[in-house]
């Protein structure tokens, strides 16, 4: 939503946004109560198969969602040890990296 | 240590939810951090209230069950950085809430939060129970109407006897009234019942007196808590309303709606 949007609705008034927000909203409302919630389960399996290469923390996955009316966009962030958390583990793993994104 | 507060009524369409928003924003501007929690299961709406609904990822019930951490579940408000929600599940049923999974939450809130505002769902059932059980202090939301002070009066009870604070002999949960929807020329005119009426009824100390008011209906369109809105007298009631949940000592003040003027009922606008 930019400035120009704000200013245009507040002539038009409220309603209309009220509308549009409805609209984009039940429309993915609509289609999600048919399908079985998947985010628990894909960040599940996501974080499974990171961690058969790489040390996950599970309280350093971020997963955001936002829902437009033309695409919606999921972003995944996985914060992966630093060079100074990986002293001492075996050679071989990956190194390099602190922020994964899917 | 965060307080936790529960907004509450019984009766549905009172406003809690709109309530819940103004005071969460309220307590934010202020400067506390503060989250609000969405009880009502299966009818998600404190998220659309707020505007953040298109950025919901995880809910409340997911935390429960252990499919998503806390900190993922919270969505963090774009205009109020003390403010963050927790969304309920839009798709299941409130079975889905147990006291344990409640508490469990809570607790993990109370260390980072200065306040946790509890969004209760109408009516008496398993959904408004989990909101209030763990409670310090309730907000009671209530309409100047017989049957919103009726079932208001019904919450109360419920209050005094099926909360921690209660089961346990502490000190009660302190619960005060919230009127919102007030419109002081009816009371004029005898059409509706006054203030001290109702505080004669319900016997409970006043938080305030919030009135009816076009700007509600624009927050909520618009998804902005109607605090943020700066010419609204509804806005400014929740704000005194918020800094005596706080602990200031605020003069009641009844402000007046905000009237349509001539040209906007001449075009018949309503927001």
């Amino acid at each position: 939503m930019n400035l120009l949007n704000l200013f245009r609705r507040s002539r038009e008034g409220s309603a209309g946004a009220a509308k549009e927000r409805l609209q984009i909203l039940l429309a993915h409302e609509r289609v999600d109560s048919e399908a079985p919630e998947y985010l628990p389960m894909l960040q599940k399996e996501l974080i499974a198969v990171i961690e058969k290469y790489l040390d996950v923390d599970d309280e350093k996955v971020e997963v955001r969602l936002e829902r437009g009316r033309e695409l919606s966009t999921l972003e995944v962030n996985i914060e992966l040890p630093g060079a100074e958390n990986l002293q001492g583990r075996a050679r071989g793993r990956p190194t390099a990296g602190t922020l994964l994104q899917a | 240590m965060a307080r936790i507060i529960v907004v509450t009524s019984g009766k549905g369409g009172v406003g809690k939810t709109t309530s819940t928003a103004a005071i969460g924003a309220g307590l934010a501007m202020s400067g506390k951090k503060t989250v609000v929690i969405d009880f009502d299961v299966g009818l998600r709406n404190l998220d659309m209230i707020l505007g953040c609904e298109r950025r919901v990822v995880f809910d409340f019930i997911n935390v429960i069950h252990g499919e998503a951490k806390l900190h993922q579940a919270l969505v963090k408000d774009k205009r109020l950085e003390n403010l963050a929600v927790l969304p309920t599940s839009q798709t299941r049923d409130k079975d889905a809430l147990t006291r344990d999974g409640v508490e469990k939450v809570l607790d993990q809130l109370r260390d980072e939060y200065d306040y946790i505002v509890c969004d209760s769902p109408a009516g008496i059932e398993r959904g408004a129970h989990m909101a209030m059980y763990y409670a310090d202090d309730a907000v009671v939301v209530s309409n100047p109407e017989v049957s919103s002070v009726r079932d208001s009066d019904r919450i109360l009870g419920l209050l005094s006897s099926k909360t921690r604070r209660a089961e346990r002999g502490e000190e009660p949960v302190k619960a005060q009234l919230l009127l919102t929807r007030y419109d002081p020329a009816r009371v004029e005119k005898g059409e509706m019942l006054k203030v001290d009426d109702v505080l004669e009824i319900l016997a409970i100390p006043l938080l305030g007196v919030i009135p009816e008011s076009q700007s509600v209906l624009k927050a909520s369109n618009l998804g902005m808590p109607v605090v943020l809105d700066e010419s609204s007298n509804a806005g400014k009631a929740y704000l005194d309303a918020v800094k005596r949940l706080m602990g200031e000592q605020i003069e009641h003040r009844v402000l007046a709606p905000e009237r349509r003027s001539f040209f906007q009922r001449l075009l018949g606008r309503t927001a």
